[in-house]
């Protein structure tokens, strides 16, 4: 069509020039600062060559990891069987499962110690059962907990959405050629889910590698790379390592979702 | 099977949904230690409405310029990436999306190192609005282009075209009407996650420019159980509604949808 | 009878060498001249990648056509003209009618954005309401419209600001068959009672043959013939042009002694131009003989069509033969059958 006054580059441009301005110039300063520290350019590689940073990368990894296959799961089994059945209460179910979307990550943090601290629902339960109070909040299984929390109403809705797309034809001509229910889902459910899997499990890594929030409420020994940033920035004031560091992390985390998106095409919603 | 997966999904509605009912009572509970027989009081409430009362109309009205400027910027962005070739409008809707996608610590931390040195944009609410309104961006962005793409634009506009309307009157008359539904459900995501944001905030804000979970970190780490509980339940009595009413949006429109399929 | 609505004057239309390479390097149209009378109903067909809908964009302003290519209105160069100023009404495929206003509102559109007065708008809303006979549906919303009355709306919308043509762009082609053979013929008399210059793209050829003051027959981006029907039909210029208006059947042989033989028969043609390898002729034009007759083969296949019977005769060719038989005949598979061949509609090829 004929371009008029106001092309697509002059409505772009407001959005663009705040973009470039407050992410892109500063992403690029981030950058270098990362490169300015005593260790220069090196410092990238400390993420590996320091022993602090190497085990919290690990931490970090097997955390996201975790997370995401437990959440992938749960997602998959509760989000499939909600898609296809009705019944009264359903809309309920769906409306809880998909609230907690956005609660910030210092409040299931603090859920999370409500229910596995020191003074937590668990604890309260298992004293009364076998005597000994369980208190893991503060442990590498309270943040599973909480990241798990957090990651199950994002990745439900994608899920759900795709279970809805599934042709049920296929399903049936599988059952009509003689094949049982787990070979279905073996052989055609699961296989139809995989683009949902594959993106939802992706957003769910990314969101888990670079959470704050929950492990900043949590205090826990176990150091996440995001807590490593943090102290080297707030309380080394060590501002190169902490540029690269975050640097790396927020190249990660893009780069895994940029993949998922074009493994699962279309754009997908990643919400931090 | 069913009973089993019926079992299975109510004990995972029930690990997310006990929590946070906990929570909230334990704001409300005289002595928490001592558990619901000390009685239900409105005490703590007071204490943090007393406290925090700044803290909460400061986020507030930070979400409520986060998402003046996400109209401002994002409207008109999703109304170009509409009409530029799909190919371009997804490169540039990747690039949009990245403060999304890389955490909130390191773009924080970039905005400091970057702009850290203007005293009074460092000190200002303002300095907060742009970290969110970089992270809220691309929802509304996202939400109307969704259905500008739906309702086939270029074809209408060229409708319009045919019977004389210029550009301003095809903006007012076609495309704005029409992407209302999208502007409504971007807006309510915008405000959603700019009052929940933290991990930006966290590193952006001063002391005099606390945003309410700021306020609830404070909360968590140095005061009574109960005082932080119950400011947990009025962080939820603000969110929560806002969650309901754009689960019971998206829920119409893709009645809409089905409607337009057939 | 409605009153017919005052129209501009139909404008005379002529395209010089317009030729459209799209930016990702799709050749869409070569380099082609048109030229549409006042009044007149110009039929552009063919099958979907012709060129026909770009030929029909660069009319109405919704593409350029590469430099030297130029699009005049009554003589005017109106290339420069983006569509907003060049006063056509255009009917678009899916219609193109906008959700958020009902349908009276749509139909007024136009007049709006010419900064019409209210009343104005009103009466001739209602008047281009009556003339499509839509009346009922004023307060209507577009997606409580059936294929039918979106149509309608998207006709009446179009005419309401008088425009000096009309483009359609396959407006029949998203309904199915009993309401386009309805529509066509409203459209029909539509067009002859406002004597308006109206450009109608289609890929099916009936329509076109039924509406057509002239036909366009377009194929990968030419035009490979301009005619009013009958010419098109009867006499096709090209063997794209005989093939996709009409059936034909095609026979290969040779001439020899005034006749066409060929591996099912000869067929008596005086006049016959020597050196013709093979020929074309439509079913109409052949018969079936009481016994043995020009062509001799077995049938096919017989289809009963309840008013006639269509027959598919294998000759001996590449593809048996289409014959149309009284429906009153039985015929069955295997059958022997003679055809009769009238010389006058053979064409060579």
């Amino acid at each position: 069509m004929r371009r008029s006054l106001a092309t697509p580059s002059t409505l772009l441009l407001p959005a663009a020039a705040f973009f470039a301005a407050f992410f892109l110039l500063p992403l690029v300063r981030l950058f270098l600062v990362g490169g300015s520290g005593r260790g220069g350019f090196g410092a990238y590689a400390s993420i590996v060559t320091e022993r602090g940073h190497f085990l919290a990368l690990i931490a970090t990894l097997a955390l996201s990891a975790g997370t995401t296959l437990l959440t992938l799961l749960v997602s998959g089994v509760a989000g499939v069987f909600l898609q296809r059945n009705t019944f009264a209460g359903r809309g309920l179910l769906v409306a809880v499962l998909t609230l907690p979307l956005a609660f910030p990550g210092v409040v299931v943090g603090f859920m999370v110690i409500v229910l596995a601290g020191r003074q937590g629902v668990i604890g309260d339960v298992s004293a009364a059962l076998t005597g000994e109070r369980i208190v893991f909040a503060y442990s590498m299984a309270g943040l599973l907990m909480g990241y798990v929390y957090f990651s199950i109403p994002r990745t439900i809705l994608t899920v759900m959405a795709t279970a809805e797309k599934l042709d049920r034809r296929l399903e049936e001509a599988a059952y009509s050629l003689g094949a049982r229910p787990w070979q279905v889902l073996r052989d055609v459910v699961i296989p139809g889910l995989k683009p949902a899997l594959l993106s939802a499990g992706a957003i769910c890594f990314a969101t888990a590698m670079g959470a704050f929030g929950t492990a900043f409420t949590l205090a826990t020994r176990i150091n996440v790379l995001a807590m490593v940033i943090y102290t080297e920035f707030t309380l080394q004031a060590n501002m190169a390592v902490a540029a690269a560091l975050s640097f790396v992390l927020g190249a990660v985390t893009w780069l895994v979702l940029a993949a998922a998106r074009t493994a699962a095409g279309g754009t997908v919603a990643a919400a931090g | 099977m069913f009973v089993a997966q019926l079992a299975f999904t109510l004990s995972v509605c029930a690990f997310l949904i006990v929590p946070v009912v906990l929570s909230m009572l334990a704001g409300l509970t005289e002595n928490y230690l001592v558990g619901l027989r000390s009685g239900l009081t409105l005490r703590w409430l007071g204490a943090v409405w007393a406290g925090y009362r700044d803290t909460i109309f400061l986020s507030i009205a930070i979400a409520l310029a986060c998402l003046g400027c996400t109209l401002a910027l994002g409207v008109p962005a999703a109304y170009g990436l509409a009409k530029c070739r799909p190919r371009l409008a997804r490169v540039l809707e990747e690039l949009l999306v990245m403060p999304v996608a890389v955490p909130g610590l390191a773009t924080a931390l970039a905005l400091i190192i970057t702009y850290g040195g203007y005293g009074r944009f460092r000190t200002s609410w303002t300095f907060i609005l742009v970290g969110h309104v970089l992270f809220t961006l691309p929802f509304m962005v996202r939400s109307v282009l969704a259905v500008l793409l739906a309702i086939d634009l270029n074809t209408l506009e060229e409708g319009a075209a045919s019977l004389g309307a210029s550009f301003w009157q095809r903006f007012l008359h076609v495309v704005l009407p029409n992407c209302r539904a999208g502007v409504l459900a971007g807006a309510l995501m915008v405000v959603t996650l700019s009052i929940g944001e933290f991990n930006m905030t966290w590193l952006l804000h001063t002391p005099l420019t606390k945003t309410l979970p700021v306020g609830l970190a404070d909360a968590y780490a140095s005061l009574r159980l109960e005082i932080a509980s119950a400011y947990t339940l009025l962080f939820f009595v603000i969110i929560v509604p806002l969650l309901l009413a754009m689960q019971r949006l998206s829920r119409p429109r893709s009645a809409a949808r089905h409607r337009k399929a057939e | 009878m409605t009153r017919i609505p005052d129209l501009a004057k139909p404008v005379a239309i002529a395209l010089t060498r317009c030729g459209k390479t799209f930016a990702d390097g799709t050749r869409a149209l070569e380099p082609l001249d048109l030229a549409i009378d006042a009044g007149e109903t110009i039929v552009v067909l063919g099958p979907s990648g012709c060129g026909k809908t770009t030929t029909l964009r660069i009319i109405a302003g919704l593409e350029t056509p590469d430099a030297g290519g130029a699009v005049l209105f009554d003589g005017q160069d109106v290339t420069p003209l983006p569509i907003e100023k060049r006063n056509i009404g255009m009917v678009f495929q899916s219609y193109a009618l906008f959700p958020n206003m009902n349908v009276a509102n749509n139909v007024g559109y136009g007049l709006k954005v010419r900064r019409h007065a209210k009343p104005e708008i009103a009466s001739r809303v209602a008047e281009m309401l009556a003339l499509m006979r839509i009346e009922t549906l004023a307060e209507r919303h577009i997606d409580q419209l059936s294929g039918g009355q979106r149509q309608r709306v998207a006709l009446a919308r179009a005419l309401a600001v008088r425009p000096r043509a009309l483009l359609l762009d396959e407006p029949l082609t998203a309904l199915d068959a009993r309401l386009r053979d309805a529509l066509r013929l409203e459209i029909d008399q539509l067009l002859r009672r406002l004597g308006i210059t109206a450009i109608y793209v289609t890929h099916d050829q009936a329509e076109a043959m039924a509406l057509g003051d002239r036909i366009v027959v377009m194929e990968h981006g030419r035009v490979a013939q301009v005619g009013r029907p009958r010419d098109i039909y009867h006499r096709p210029a090209t063997r794209f042009v005989a093939e996709f208006v009409g059936t034909m059947n095609r026979l290969k042989g040779r001439v020899s002694g005034g006749a066409f033989v060929s591996a099912g028969g000869a067929i008596p043609w005086p006049g016959a131009p020597p050196q013709a390898r093979e020929v074309a002729f439509r079913p109409e034009d052949a018969r079936v003989a009481d016994g043995p007759g020009h062509l001799n083969g077995t049938i096919a296949a017989a289809f009963f069509l309840g008013d006639r019977t269509r027959l598919f005769v294998d000759v001996g060719e590449e593809r048996p033969l289409i014959v149309e038989a009284s429906a009153r005949s039985a015929f069955r598979h295997g059958q022997a059958i003679g055809l009769e061949v009238d010389a006058r509609g053979l064409m060579a090829l």
